[in-house]
């Protein structure tokens, strides 16, 4: 089909167009987190090595108070899921700032593809990536401190985790359009949301230890009850450390996945008409 | 689909009364105050298709902001713009598969990517059969000459080969009408000339397709375009073919005679003559240069007449052909060098913290 002697006669192959455009660039945007960040090995010391160092920390806390044999499980399960609030934090709220500066944003929107599609594309790959090294700390983690998993309903700890992923992808992506907005500031907000959200978020201890009201203040934040149901899926007395029923964290999970995928989408459109309107989000600076 | 969102018009682009304010905030020291910026002043211009259309201006000119515009990455405040009969503004889906934009010095991409990998993922954007994008990819590399970098981090290039890989970016598309924003910025001359041929071919392949340049270059205008606009302070002063533009300076006929010597003649006496509208003395290089504006060339006999009987020696005579240069100061009143001169000055004094609200 294509003329390989020449690259500028008129192409003959239709170029595709909606559902099917849509998952192009979905993968598309994915592959450079994937394959390029894989490319960069510094991640193995960071994302691995460092987060193994505040999981150990809170072993030996753990250990020196003799709290519950559970409470080292959660902790390694808590470390593995924070490279997942990393990679929000620092890859996929940053990104679309990022993409600006570098000058991507405007091929992007110049492009017939849907911003949405470049966002979830993000979303993928950073999750994918986010995958390997959260299963190396879970590996690295209960070979060290020999934790020991008991694993009751392997469906529902899918559905949990997926449920968990798709609302914090979904946040994600709503606080990438936000921190676009907001520009230069983007980057002390990242620094500002991390340790809090390190605490409320119970990554090192189950958020039953909080009064009720605020446990429900902190699940607005996917990982937070995606962490607490995954504990009393994987530890033998995780249901009885749980905030709320499994099948509860579940359902909210799933509508906080409606309300954020939703969001983004809305703010993600507003963002581009704005970006269009005064023109100052696809230039770096002016 | 995309196919068949065929060109509704004969123009490729066109404007009408085409205008861009942007809001500003003051420096620091008057950050509520907000100003006004004309970026875009009354543009209307009709570019056919499968021309090759030259925006001329200098640096802050308004030669960015009207691609912006067209390529639909900023609405218009006033007027309206069309690009292949479609409505930037209100119909920017049905414009944005027929188009693509390199901008000279962009870095897009991804450093940890390969300039292959970085192509093709640009070119699932616009919906691209993966097997396809790669051999075009292939093919336009080796075009620019940029084959034996194919699976080089894009990090690891240089800034004119970086350029090379994303002006593949824009051909790699084959889009309807293609935008080039100081597509050669950076690049040796070399470089520019592949680029250059590249596009003359591209073009010569399709007779449909339209191509946009913008340039502060006045040579490669001169060279590459069909017709261009010369556009300064965000208004289009004139535009058309770059000979018709140089022809109209020729309402009078330019020589500049070197002469060893005036033997006490006076430019005043050679004025004097019929048909000499301007005679000017310089020296050049230890010689006597005469600089004559004559109303017809027939007028030349009398003065190189009057030359020899006064005993000159003249040692050479060139007609002077006006450039788009002389266009442009005709024009505007002060060279392209000498405004982009200006602005950089003004820049400099005035605040760096001005942002565009």
């Amino acid at each position: 089909m294509t003329n390989k002697a020449n690259p500028l006669a008129v192409m003959s192959t239709e170029k595709a167009t909606g559902w099917k455009l849509f998952w192009k660039t979905v993968l598309a945007r994915a592959y450079p987190r994937v394959v390029g960040q894989q490319r960069e090995k510094s991640w193995i010391f960071f994302d691995i090595f460092l987060p193994m160092l505040a999981v150990s920390a809170y072993v030996f806390v753990y250990r020196a108070i003799h709290a519950p044999e559970e409470y080292i499980g959660f902790v390694v399960v808590g470390g593995a899921m924070t490279a997942f609030w990393m990679n929000i934090m620092w890859s996929m709220s940053m990104q679309l700032y990022w993409e600006k500066e570098q000058g991507n944003l405007a091929l992007y929107i110049m492009a017939p593809n849907s911003m949405m599609a470049i966002l979830l594309g993000m979303a993928l790959g950073g999750m994918l990536a986010t995958f390997l090294r959260a299963i190396a700390i879970i590996l690295l983690g209960s070979l060290l401190f020999h934790v020991q998993y008991a694993i009751g309903n392997f469906l529902q700890l899918i559905g949990v985790f997926f449920a968990a992923m798709t609302a914090l992808y979904g946040l994600g992506m709503i606080t990438a359009s936000l921190f676009l907005l907001l520009s230069r500031e983007a980057d002390h907000l990242v620094q500002l949301a991390q340790e809090p959200v390190y605490l409320i978020s119970g990554f090192y201890f189950p958020i039953r230890s909080f009064n009720f009201w605020i446990a429900a203040a902190a699940s607005i934040i996917p990982l937070t009850l995606g962490l607490d149901a995954m504990r009393q899926l994987v530890f033998p007395s995780g249901a009885l450390l749980g905030f709320l029923s499994v099948n509860v964290e579940l359902s909210v999970l799933l509508i906080l996945c409606i309300v954020f995928l939703f969001g983004a989408r809305a703010l993600l459109g507003y963002m581009e008409r704005l970006a269009i309107r005064e023109g100052r989000l696809t230039e770096s600076r002016r | 689909m995309v196919k068949e969102q065929t060109i509704l018009s004969n123009l490729a682009v066109e404007t009408e009364s085409l205008g861009r304010i942007y809001k500003i905030h003051g420096n620091t020291k008057e950050k509520n105050v907000r100003k006004e910026l004309v970026a875009l002043q009354d543009v209307d211009l009709h570019v056919r298709q499968g021309e090759l259309f030259g925006l001329l201006g200098p640096n802050g000119a308004g030669k960015t902001t009207l691609i912006k515009i067209l390529t639909t990455l900023l609405a218009p405040t006033s007027g309206r713009a069309r690009v292949s009969g479609f409505d930037v503004a209100k119909e920017a889906s049905r414009v944005r598969p027929l188009i693509n934009m390199v901008s000279g010095g962009e870095s897009s991409g991804y450093g940890l990517l390969t300039v292959r990998e970085n192509l093709w993922m640009f070119s699932q954007f616009y919906g691209l059969p993966s097997k396809q994008s790669y051999e075009r990819i292939d093919a336009l590399l080796k075009m620019v000459g940029l084959e034996d970098r194919i699976h080089t981090k894009s990090s690891d290039l240089s800034t004119g080969l970086r350029q090379k890989m994303n002006i593949v970016r824009g051909f790699l598309t084959d889009p309807q009408v293609l935008f080039l924003d100081e597509p050669t910025l950076g690049l040796d001359v070399g470089a520019s000339r592949d680029v250059r041929n590249l596009i003359r071919s591209w073009l010569d392949q399709d007779k449909t397709r339209t191509l946009l340049l913008t340039t502060h270059y006045m040579v490669e205008a001169d060279e590459l375009c069909d017709r261009v606009a010369i556009i300064n302070h965000g208004r289009v002063l004139a535009f058309d073919t770059p000979a018709a533009l140089k022809q109209s300076l020729q309402r009078e006929a330019l020589f500049e005679i070197r002469v060893s010597s005036m033997n006490g003649l006076n430019t005043s006496a050679l004025e004097h003559l019929p048909g000499v509208r301007k005679a000017a003395r310089s020296e050049v290089d230890g010689v006597t240069a005469l600089d004559f504006s004559l109303q017809e060339e027939a007028a030349l006999a009398g003065v190189i007449n009057r030359l020899t009987e006064s005993n000159v020696k003249i040692m050479r005579l060139d007609k002077h052909e006006p450039t788009l240069e002389d266009v442009f100061v005709n024009l505007v009143g002060r060279s392209m060098d000498e405004i982009e001169k200006e602005e950089s000055d003004d820049e400099q004094s005035e605040s760096t913290s001005r942002d565009v609200d």
